[in-house]
């Protein structure tokens, strides 16, 4: 695991060396061990290395044989051992024994179609130094991130944006677009990022930049079949789903450091733990989260779990105190604002098994958009299900049963609970499963100042999708939607690889192998959502290896306190940043209204959801403006005197330098 | 203060804070309109329960009584006690 970086187009050498020095300091916490660059006459790349596979020769940017292809490399390509030997076969000479190579001749031999045969999480760059002519690729689901801009004639790319701000010639300014997007389906949707020109690489796309003339391209999707799949043996899926989900686990334990897993105390993260002691060896290391607040903690399952499978388990304490303490800094990682806190904690996890030793851990994602976890998919069937006799008076019930912990719900009639979830709804419309939900995030949109309104009124673009997307079932719409904008936009990046990467912690996701991921599509929906029981595959699955009250619990979704967080006492930071002067200042939102939130969180009244995430993504915005624009830290460049950095390619002798 | 008046003024100090974008009059839907979610009906709930000195039962929470400026004061005209509404409560 790595951050990489680029600056392609010509330019005094010394310069651009100095620039992509600073450029990898800003994201030195992603690689920390080694850094390396590379410079021509039309291009400089850089490196800065998490050593995890081969940690003696893999110091990148690498080379082919003759020097014409140069590498940097973010990611594992977990086939690589498969790989290698069909590519010694075919001639290929290997200088070392990392992923990074392989997948370097790998290009050499297939191009861009290597893509398809890759296993991995990753973002990379590769330069052709002959033809002039540069890729960027990125993994199917964007569990690694990648993000580029055009500035001056240049093209800068860099596995975060604050690299891309260590250039001058960046311009830093938050795209109203982008917040009306953030406040509406809780991230930037694909392609885009929090700035203004910053843009993101799509998961499953590459891009090819040759003579200041950009192309992307799509290499994968997410895809369900157009018929309904064919009904399987539930034995037969059970079998060939526990193959692979086992081999998916297998394949991520390969590294040359010891690979330690979060513990949610769900049924996800127990079932990878338990492959993990079953099929190994290996003493495993687990790691889970613990909240004062009884509303949010799972600390007794996890602890039940860590016993039962024998693990060396470690708790981190996220408390409110601690979640408000941490805050700024885990916007400056997910360097977009965001209308949860739930990233928080898992920046204090990421620290803890960073403190105790680890550099890889596995996790849990993806379980719940793939085999349908979340409570989403049901309330869009209840939905369906009440549309189909409008008039029925017990039909909206089964919204309070979903919701059962959401004490608003509970106590309102049958009426309100349908005139509140069917209102306006358009079973025939592709977003009927997310309407619910992004109407009422929208709804903290009326904190926007009129001016930011105005400029953000030509980011109503609703989510893309496929032609073929209105043939799919209900559950496949919804799952799609889900995985698109949730899955690969917020949860992968905010609560995923930036705050992992904050403390130089890699996560590998078992449950987001393409291979689990396409078998998943093909399978039938009942296999997935059986009326009210989700996840029935993997339940199955659980019931043969898990006690009772853990394949059988209820999906209880991850969640971090956010008012509490802020307000009990406030942080300095949240008081100065929220007042009318700063709101004001920054001119995002309007004062008068933030003010009336900030008086009613403090003034102890109830707090509805909408306000919970209004302030988080209030304050996250003022935080992203102060760190990013207002007061963007100066460089602090990699140091060739006290960093272990290699220098490849044509550098100006030392000494020269073209500040 | 009129009941309407009272209604407006709650809402758009605590459920659209004062600087709202939306629009919206008497028989405007609190729902359609993005005024109301589950939560916020709650918090009216609460409001009214303090403010009118009446005990709301959950069967009356229904988009008749609550989806509008003009559906909540009929409702607290109808049910609570006169003087919590100015004398113009239920006979």
């Amino acid at each position: 695991m790595c951050g990489i970086a680029g600056i392609i187009g010509e330019g005094e050498p010394g310069a651009r060396r100095d620039r992509m020095l600073e450029m990898l300091g800003m994201i030195r916490h992603r690689g920390p061990d080694q850094f390396g660059v590379y410079q021509d006459a039309a291009a400089t790349l850089g490196s800065a290395r998490l050593s995890i596979i081969d940690l003696s020769t893999g110091q990148q940017p690498i080379s082919n044989e003759d020097g014409s292809l140069w590498i940097v490399f973010n990611g594992e390509i977990f086939n690589y051992v498969e790989l290698r030997p069909e590519l010694e076969a075919r001639g290929h000479r290997f200088r070392t024994a990392s992923d990074t190579e392989v997948l370097l001749h790998l290009f050499e031999e297939y191009g861009a179609g290597c893509l398809e045969r890759l296993n991995g999480q990753f973002a990379f760059a590769i330069w052709d130094a002959r033809a002039r002519r540069l890729l960027l690729a990125r993994d199917r689901l964007g569990i690694r991130p990648l993000y580029y801009t055009e500035v001056d004639g240049l093209l800068l790319f860099a596995s975060e944006v604050k690299a891309l701000f260590a250039h001058p010639a960046a311009r830093r300014e938050l795209d109203p677009v982008s917040l009306r997007q953030v406040f509406t389906y809780w991230s930037t949707l694909a392609g885009r990022s929090a700035f203004l020109g910053v843009h993101q690489l799509r998961p499953g796309h590459t891009l090819a930049y040759s003579d200041g003339r950009i192309e992307t391209r799509r290499y994968w999707r997410l895809e369900f079949p157009a018929e309904p799949a064919r009904e399987e043996e539930e034995r037969e899926s059970l079998e060939r789903f526990k193959e692979l989900l086992v081999d998916a686990t297998l394949i991520r334990l390969r590294s040359d450091v010891p690979v330690g897993a979060y513990l949610s105390g769900g049924l996800d993260s127990s079932m990878i733990a338990h492959i993990i002691r079953s099929r190994t060896s290996n003493e495993l290391a687990t790691f889970s989260i613990a909240f004062d607040d009884p509303q949010f903690d799972e600390s007794g399952f996890q602890l039940r779990m860590a016993r039962l499978l024998g693990t060396r388990h470690e708790v981190v304490r996220a408390t409110h105190a601690e979640i408000g303490r941490v805050f700024p800094e885990v916007v400056w990682h997910t360097e977009t604002p965001v209308t949860r806190t739930a990233p928080a904690p898992m920046f204090l996890l990421s620290k803890l098994a960073r403190d105790s030793g680890f550099k890889v851990v596995m996790t849990g994602e993806g379980a719940d958009e793939l085999l349908a976890g979340y409570d989403i998919f049901k309330e869009a069937a209840i939905r369906r299900f009440c549309l189909r006799q409008r008039d029925s008076a017990l039909r909206p019930l089964l919204f309070r049963r979903l919701y059962a912990d959401i004490p608003g719900l509970r106590e309102t009639s049958p009426a309100f609970l349908a005139a509140f979830f069917l209102a306006g709804a358009d079973a025939d419309s592709p977003y009927f499963s997310h309407a619910v939900r992004w109407r009422n995030s929208a709804r903290a949109l009326r904190f926007l100042s009129q001016e930011t309104a105005r400029a953000a009124e030509d980011g109503g673009a609703a989510p893309e999708v496929p032609a073929e997307f209105c043939r799919w079932g209900p559950l496949e719409r919804s799952q799609f939607l889900e995985c698109t904008v949730f899955l690969s936009e917020y949860l992968l990046s905010s609560q995923g690889d930036r705050v992992g990467m904050a403390h130089s912690v890699e996560s590998r996701l078992p449950y987001l192998d393409y291979r689990v991921v396409e078998f998943a599509g093909r399978l039938p929906a009942r296999l997935k959502l059986r009326g009210m029981k989700d996840k029935y595959l993997l339940r199955l699955l659980g019931r043969e290896f898990l006690p009772a009250d853990v394949w059988q619990r209820p999906k209880r979704p991850y969640r971090a306190p956010i008012h509490k967080s802020f307000f009990g006492p406030a942080p300095d930071y949240v008081c100065e940043l929220l007042s009318p002067e700063r709101i004001r200042a920054a001119g995002f939102f309007e004062p008068a209204a933030v003010s009336r939130l900030v008086a009613k969180i403090a003034g102890g009244a109830q707090v509805s959801e909408t306000d919970d995430m209004a302030l988080a993504g209030i304050l996250s915005t003022q935080l992203v403006q102060h760190a990013f624009v207002e007061h963007f830290p100066a460089a602090r460049p990699v140091s060739p005197e006290r960093d272990d950095v290699a220098f490849r390619g044509e550098f100006p002798p030392p000494g020269r330098s073209g500040r | 203060m009129e009941i309407e008046q009272m209604v407006r003024q709650y809402v758009n100090r605590n459920l659209l804070f004062g600087e709202s974008q939306i629009m919206y009059d008497d028989d405007t839907s609190f729902l359609a309109a993005g005024i109301l979610d589950s939560m916020a009906v709650m918090e009216l709930v609460a409001w009214i329960e303090a403010t009118f000195g009446m005990k709301v039962d959950i069967r009356d929470i229904t988009p008749e009584n609550f989806d509008s400026v003009n559906r909540l004061a009929a409702f607290l005209r109808r049910c609570a006690a006169p003087a919590a509404v100015g004398g113009n409560g239920r006979p």
